[in-house]
């Protein structure tokens, strides 16, 4: 079942991925709930002994009490990019709300009640800045109206702050005090609901301090396997070695011997194809406690039949998928003609880049809670990317319908695309129905980092040319990484619309030729999507070859980009995609156009904020790269130095980022901080590989991630000030980056850098 | 399995385990207290810290038969009201994105002041490279830790 997943699937402009989309339907029905269509109606609740309590329910978002307590209803996962602030924090601007005084509260999964609650693919804000707006802007005019009518005032001399409603002439009721004067009032139809002037938001365009700020500090934020629920059993499963493979017989003697341990039963796996919301074939071994359920574990004796992937060897893989990109692929882009191109070329520039696996590594291992009850219903509590996907599986994996299973949302302790997949949540239900009790599911570090859903090896080759005058004449683009859709299907062996369309096809560049190709490579493990997903490799390569070119025509980095850009102008791509489409993120290419204008504005913006000619000329070693993905522009500048002890050390990192509407500045900030940290660890020190089909690395001593006396030590993040319909942060601060990092270490020591991991 | 008495934020707890037990293990299951969480289990990422007798140490690699009088101090005992500098100059900084290192950070953070109330950015470094964070907050707890230096 691949309910939110449909990029996977081929050839329908509906299923392009709604990893990185928003559907249509889902924005059309979004749209229309916020702005009264499928408003709930004005929902009064009435609680207490004297029944005093009033409860305003507008919509879905929020509602507002009699006494004076206004709840805002986070429907997305907070995994650190501050979402469940960021978009309570656009409804409470518009309502005019005092947000010292809001409470906010975790929506479970229910898309037919809340609209999207997929949290990935950086669209949150893109996809709900509007529909949040209208939310609290609804209900402010209603608000505004029953005070207007009852001091006989017009609304139009009415506004909203701080939680009351005020009149020019100094009169002014909070709300509590008027929602009981609601009750017959109708909803305002949508063309009717006025948003505030953008000059007028007190939150949106600030740094509103992330909600769970306070408990987090304090140990009280509740992440997936905090939840404890009476007469819970911890389950800690020993899973198939090798993708694919099957359980022949095993002898649990020794596991029940464990003291603690209170059951092992066996969970059929999926086989191969193992898919992407599936539980593992394993055994699970269930105890009183983690500790008891981890050694009942180990001493589990398990006979398998490996299965197909057994032999499967990444860097034999890899070699061969280099190998591949020399021949003629499937093309998936054309312009021009890039054969005339390199046969009349006065210089060729070949080059090939390699980028290893790579696991999501989040610090809270997935763990999940499910209750399978008596009545056969099943409630659910995990720290998941996508409730309702969560929701689906578990009903389909129990054979229920999807109503019988409530999925509640924790914190997630890091997600970047892993706790999209509901695997770990199928398991904790399967181990839920055969214990007869509520189960947590645990995974411990080895397990995150074998059974992960990896983001693809890859192998790129690029020829550029150039004619006589210098100038860029031809580019050929060849990638080759096992698709996502490979662990759904074994005839996916070609990267879909969707990743080519992230940082591949989509290439800005103004050159006369261009052929982008792909080639077959095979999935032999789970494939999933990682923090910018195809954008990693992709703007590696790109961005790398760029800084050749602009060597090769004795040009700056950033001049060469700015001029190779072109003139201002949106790009559209789909006339020249070969059988394909391209997706733009799901988006509709004249709503989100990739405009070269705000590009070279980041480029040049980047280039003062960044002190870049000064610092050229002061001999600092820098790299320089600008991306866009996900629909935001980035652009990059990494400066490193070599320290006393000889390390080579990351100083300094500039950003300048266009993301339309800031909404939380702060948020936005640390995202690039955390981006830029998350990409050093991408670009200097991870890489999961594969022997006899099982992953090498066990714990953070072999897989690992940046610490922090070799992080970069000041970002610097400059926001484009906009008033241009918002766009995503969470994953574009990782593809620049990268590129931006390899081509400073080309200037520090001489070396081009054509393969990830590359030593510091 | 024996019972141990254990110190943890001031109070005796009692607990039924077996000797080899990770403290970890203790705090979050058999004494219900979450805030101490699990990253590795092989004190590789620093998620799990608390300190003992004042020091910082991986929960998760310290069996408790090994405690014995030692007095055990987790994010829940660090203060009254989360009113320690650290806490307070985490908030002050906002430093947590998805926040599930950051019980661990802020331990590891306060055993540094303890021993060293004023500690350079390289002492910052060095103390703090066994507390992973995948968010990449580093920057804002390097911040936090001057910031909760100078008030303390």
């Amino acid at each position: 079942m691949l309910p939110n997943i449909p990029f996977l699937q081929k050839n329908k402009r509906e299923d392009q991925s709604k990893v990185f989309v928003p559907s249509r339907r889902d924005f059309l029905k979004l749209g229309s709930l916020a702005t009264g269509g499928l408003i709930l109606g004005v929902n009064f609740q009435c609680s207490g002994p004297k029944g005093e309590l009033v409860t305003f329910a507008p919509n879905v978002y929020l509602t507002i009490d009699s006494d004076n307590l206004v709840t805002l209803v986070a429907h997305r996962s907070e995994m650190g990019t501050g979402i469940r602030t960021t978009l309570p924090q656009i409804v409470a601007d518009e309502l005019g709300a005092d947000w010292s005084k809001i409470k906010i509260v975790q929506a479970e999964g229910d898309e037919e009640k809340y609209g999207n609650q997929n949290t990935d693919g950086s669209f949150s804000v893109r996809m709900f800045y509007e529909p949040m707006r209208k939310a609290g802007a609804t209900a402010r005019q209603m608000l505004i109206a029953a005070a207007a009518a009852d001091w006989g005032v017009d609304e139009a001399e009415c506004d909203t702050k701080d939680g009351m409603v005020h009149h020019l002439g100094g009169k002014s009721a909070s709300f509590g005090d008027l929602v009981g004067k609601l009750k017959d009032m109708p909803v305002p139809a949508a063309e009717n609901v006025k948003l505030r002037e953008f000059s007028s938001y007190n939150l949106i365009g600030t740094d509103v301090p992330i909600y769970d700020l306070k408990n987090i500090t304090v140990g009280k934020a509740v992440f997936g396997a905090d939840v404890d629920l009476p007469n819970m059993k911890i389950a800690v499963v020993k899973r198939t070695p090798v993708i694919g493979a099957k359980i022949i017989s095993y002898n649990d003697e020794k596991a029940l011997a464990v003291p603690g341990v209170v059951q092992v039963v066996k969970i059929e796996g999926s086989g191969f194809p193992p898919g992407l919301d599936k539980a593992l074939e394993g055994v699970a071994v269930i105890a009183d406690n983690t500790w008891a359920a981890i050694k009942g574990r180990d001493a589990l004796e398990v006979e398998w039949d490996l299965g197909e992937n057994q032999n499967y060897n990444s860097a034999d893989q890899l070699a061969e998928m280099l190998q591949s990109t020399k021949g003629k692929g499937k093309v998936r882009r054309e312009r021009g003609d890039f054969d005339g191109a390199n046969s009349s070329a006065s210089k060729k520039i070949e080059r090939t880049y390699e980028a290893p696996f790579y696991a999501h590594a989040t610090i809270e291992p997935p763990a999940a809670i499910a209750h399978v009850k008596a009545d056969g219903s099943c409630e659910v509590w995990a720290p998941t990317q996508h409730p309702q996907w969560a929701r689906g599986a578990v009903a389909g994996a129990l054979g229920l319908d999807a109503s019988k299973v409530k999925v509640n949302v924790t914190l997630l302790g890091g997600g970047f695309g892993r706790k999209s997949k509901p695997d770990f949540v199928v398991e904790a239900a399967l181990i839920s129905k055969a214990a007869n009790a509520p189960v947590r599911v645990q995974w411990t570090r080895d397990d995150d980092l074998h059974f992960d859903f990896f983001h693809s090896q890859s192998a790129q080759r690029i020829n550029a040319t150039l004619d006589s005058s210098g100038k860029l004449t031809g580019w050929n683009h060849h990638t080759v990484f096992p698709a996502i859709g490979s662990t759904s299907s074994k005839e996916e062996l070609h990267p879909s619309d969707g990743e080519m369309g992230l940082g591949c096809v989509d290439f800005p560049f103004d050159v006369p030729n261009i052929r982008i190709e792909s080639h077959e490579s095979t999935g032999n493990t789970r494939v999933g999507w990682l923090r910018s997903v195809s954008n990693i490799h992709h703007a590696f390569a790109i961005h790398s070859m760029m800084d050749e070119i602009a060597e090769a025509r004795g040009k700056d980095p950033i001049e060469n980009a700015l001029e190779l850009l072109g003139e201002d102008r949106d790009i559209t791509f789909q006339p020249e995609m070969v059988d394909g489409e391209y997706p733009n993120y799901g988006e509709k290419i004249e709503d989100y156009p990739w405009n070269t204008g705000r590009m070279k504005n980041v480029i040049q913006t980047l280039k003062e904020k960044s002190n870049w000619t000064a610092n050229k000329e002061a001999g600092k070693i820098m790299g320089f790269a600008a991306h866009k993905s996900f629909l935001t522009y980035v652009g990059c500048v990494v400066i490193l130095e070599k320290g006393s002890d000889g390390k080579i050390l990351i100083p300094e990192v500039h950003y300048v980022v266009d993301c339309g509407v800031a909404v939380n500045t702060d948020r936005i900030r640390s995202q690039f901080e955390g981006g830029s940290q998350f990409a050093t660890s991408l670009a200097t020190t991870s890489a999961i590989t594969f022997e006899n089909g099982q992953v090498q690395q066990n714990n953070f001593d072999t897989y690992q991630i940046i610490r922090m006396p070799a992080s970069p030590k000041k970002i610097h993040v400059h926001i484009v000030e906009s008033q241009i319909k918002p766009t995503g942060v969470g994953e574009p601060p990782v593809p620049p980056f990268i590129p931006a990092l390899a081509n400073a270490m080309y200037r520090m020591n001489g070396q081009r850098i054509y393969k990830l991991p590359f030593k510091v | 399995m024996a019972k141990y008495t254990l110190n943890i934020n001031g109070e005796n707890k009692e607990v039924d385990a077996v000797e080899d037990m990770p403290l970890l293990w203790v705090i979050r299951d058999l004494l219900g207290m979450k805030g101490t969480k699990f990253g590795c289990g092989q004190a590789f990422c620093g998620a799990c810290t608390v300190h003992l007798d004042g020091v910082a140490v991986r929960s998760c690699s310290v069996q408790v038969s090994s405690v014995g009088d030692g007095q055990i101090t987790t994010i829940e005992g660090l203060s009254e009201d989360g009113d320690h500098p650290v806490q307070k100059a985490w908030v002050e900084h906002i430093v947590p994105q998805c926040g599930y290192c950051q019980s661990g950070q802020i331990m590891n953070a306060a055993a540094l002041l303890n021993s060293n109330s004023n500690p350079s950015e390289a002492e910052i470094e060095q103390a703090m490279e066994g507390n992973l964070c995948r968010c990449g907050t580093y920057n804002r707890i390097k911040d936090a830790i001057v910031s909760a230096s100078k008030s303390m």
